[in-house]
């Protein structure tokens, strides 16, 4: 068996929607570029005749592994033309099923990333619009920052340890 | 139909293909001649006249006595032997073992158990390109140090260590040195006496023999425990049925080395060189691991801006060539290869490394393919990328 599913290779192959939005209503970053890993999601949403809120378009960018690239990429395909509230239904388990392989543990983390992603967009739009943030959400996003500060203080040790040791 | 693309092995020091001439010489090993060297009738005594014909090819390749050449199944196994042999033969000298920052997997996590049961190891750095510095080693040893353990080239970044001058000053100090030589044996000379080497690590797939052989050279009179205990094989050092086909595929693959190693050098750094010049000349953005001139004939490591390594292996691998990287996506963990932090490169540059190494079918088109897709793969990754 290859390492990687026919879905995640065609979707590092072919990338869908890479790219940047132009005054985008929404922008979210996830991940470090100390761990390899950095995902960047663009939202142009707008509203559908019963007043929801719609993801009209979705662009992204991906430094990072295969895996990582599959995960924004399919991810933008779930959730183009999809409510902000159907969108942030979906669970890293939901992407693990469509990439069509158990994932590697270590590589569960590429569909958190991706997610986080998508949330920090959508946080990022409700924060432009000054619209209420949901609980949820509110909660997310204190653990992605919170993450990312965690990532910089074990580098910056790493760093001081690395110091120690050579000099 | 898809078009078929061709394939390009450019991963020999991961491991080499068998040489069809050393599968010949394995072949009467596993049916006809497939004796027990420890039966005393003639299918073991063919098997045990077979081994120490071999054991007479691979020690010839060293500058060896056969009896100085003990067989093992692999490169971890005899680096497992040599440190845990050696500490626990001379616990009573003293408890202190020297090794390089950069020393593969095999030495460093024995180097980590070692110290959990007593002993003190001492990890010397290395210089950007990851050489380590004799002097450094001069001043580490002490009076309770028994083994300095150096590398003779990376598996990684391919620098090649000043090893006969540390065997040197090891002599002089009357300290046992011994070397992991699993990438170089059979690509560039190597005399134990020349370079006053006490133990050294010899493995048979990196050199176009089969898996499964690998040998630890061991000083005449060097005090050593052996970790397999049994029946009393190889001078008793390590106990096992011996794998005969492999070991005679092995000393075949130091025959042929012996004959064409020279030449094959030559022949392989000129590539090298080529590669090297081209990828950093097309690529902007690109650097390269290792030194320039003291590296082996058949390694190139680079680490490239703003792309992510597996990344390139994969995207190389759909364009039919097979390479490798230093740095594994371990996403939440800052863990990329010990190697090239050492060598001082930042996790965020670890992560863009790509190794190349050639071999005895790598052509000067396979070279030229790779600098044609190479370049347009960086460049692809990059554009996908929101770090510019």
């Amino acid at each position: 068996m290859p390492i990687y599913s026919k879905t995640i290779i065609e979707h590092f192959k072919r990338p869908r929607n890479v790219g940047k939005i132009k005054n985008a209503s929404g922008i979210g970053e996830a991940g470090n570029i100390l761990c390899g890993d950095v995902m960047k999601l663009y939202l142009k949403i707008e509203k559908n005749k019963k007043g929801e809120e719609i993801i009209k378009d979705i662009k992204f960018e991906t430094l990072g592994c295969i895996v990582a690239i599959a995960n924004t990429s399919l991810l933008t395909t779930m959730v183009k033309g999809k409510t902000i509230k159907e969108a942030l239904k979906i669970k890293k388990d939901d992407l693990i099923k469509e990439l069509g392989q158990p994932l590697p543990p270590f590589k569960i983390h590429c569909s958190v990333l991706a997610l986080d992603a998508l949330k920090e967009a959508i946080y990022n739009y409700y924060q432009k619009e000054k619209i209420k943030i949901p609980e949820d959400l509110e909660k997310e996003h204190q653990r992605i920052v919170k993450t990312k500060e965690e990532i910089e203080r074990r580098y910056k040790e790493f760093r001081e340890l690395e110091r120690e040791v050579l000099e | 139909m898809p078009r078929k693309i061709k394939r390009i092995y450019l991963d020999y020091a991961a491991t080499t293909p068998v040489d069809p001439r050393v599968l010949k010489a394995m072949e009467p090993y596993f049916s006809e001649k497939f004796g027990n060297t420890m039966s005393l009738h003639s299918f073991g005594q063919e098997a045990k006249t077979a081994l120490e014909e071999s054991r007479e090819i691979v020690a010839d390749l060293m500058g060896a006595k056969p009896s100085e050449i003990i067989f093992t199944s692999s490169a971890t196994e005899s680096n497992n032997l040599a440190l845990k042999g050696v500490a626990f033969a001379n616990r009573n000298k003293g408890n202190h073992i020297i090794i390089s920052s950069i020393e593969h997997a095999c030495i460093m996590e024995s180097a980590k158990w070692l110290e959990r049961q007593g002993f003190e190891i001492t990890r010397l750095k290395v210089d950007k390109y990851g050489l380590v510095d004799p002097d450094e080693v001069k001043k580490a040893i002490k009076k309770e140090t028994i083994l300095v353990s150096i590398m003779h080239a990376n598996n990684e970044i391919g620098t090649i260590e000043p090893i006969e001058e540390i065997g040197k000053i090891c002599k002089e100090r009357g300290v046992y040195f011994h070397t992991d030589a699993a990438q170089s044996f059979g690509k560039i000379p190597i005399n134990v006496n020349k370079m006053n080497i006490d133990l050294m690590t010899v493995s048979s797939h990196k050199m176009y023999g089969p898996k499964g052989a690998a040998a630890l050279f061991v000083r005449e009179g060097t005090k050593i425990e052996p970790i397999l205990h049994g029946g009393g094989h190889e001078m008793g050092l390590r106990s096992s049925t011996v794998n005969v086909a492999a070991i005679v595929g092995f000393a075949e693959a130091c025959k042929i080395a012996k004959k064409e190693m020279e030449k094959e050098a030559k022949r392989l750094t000129k590539l090298r060189d080529k590669l090297i010049k081209g990828v950093l000349e097309k690529i902007p953005g690109s650097y390269l691991n290792g030194h320039p001139t003291k590296r082996l004939p058949n390694n190139a490591n680079f680490w490239f801006e703003g792309v992510e390594g597996e990344s390139i292996v994969i995207q190389l691998d759909l364009l039919g060539i097979a390479a490798s990287t230093g740095s594994a996506c371990s996403s939440e963990k800052l863990e990329p290869s010990y190697v090239l932090l050492a060598i001082g490169l930042r996790p965020e540059q670890a992560h863009g490394s790509l190794r190349l190494s050639l071999g005895r079918w790598t052509t000067e088109k396979d070279i030229d393919y790779a600098l044609e897709v190479l370049p347009k793969v960086i460049k692809r990754l990059r554009k996908i990328s929101p770090i510019k």
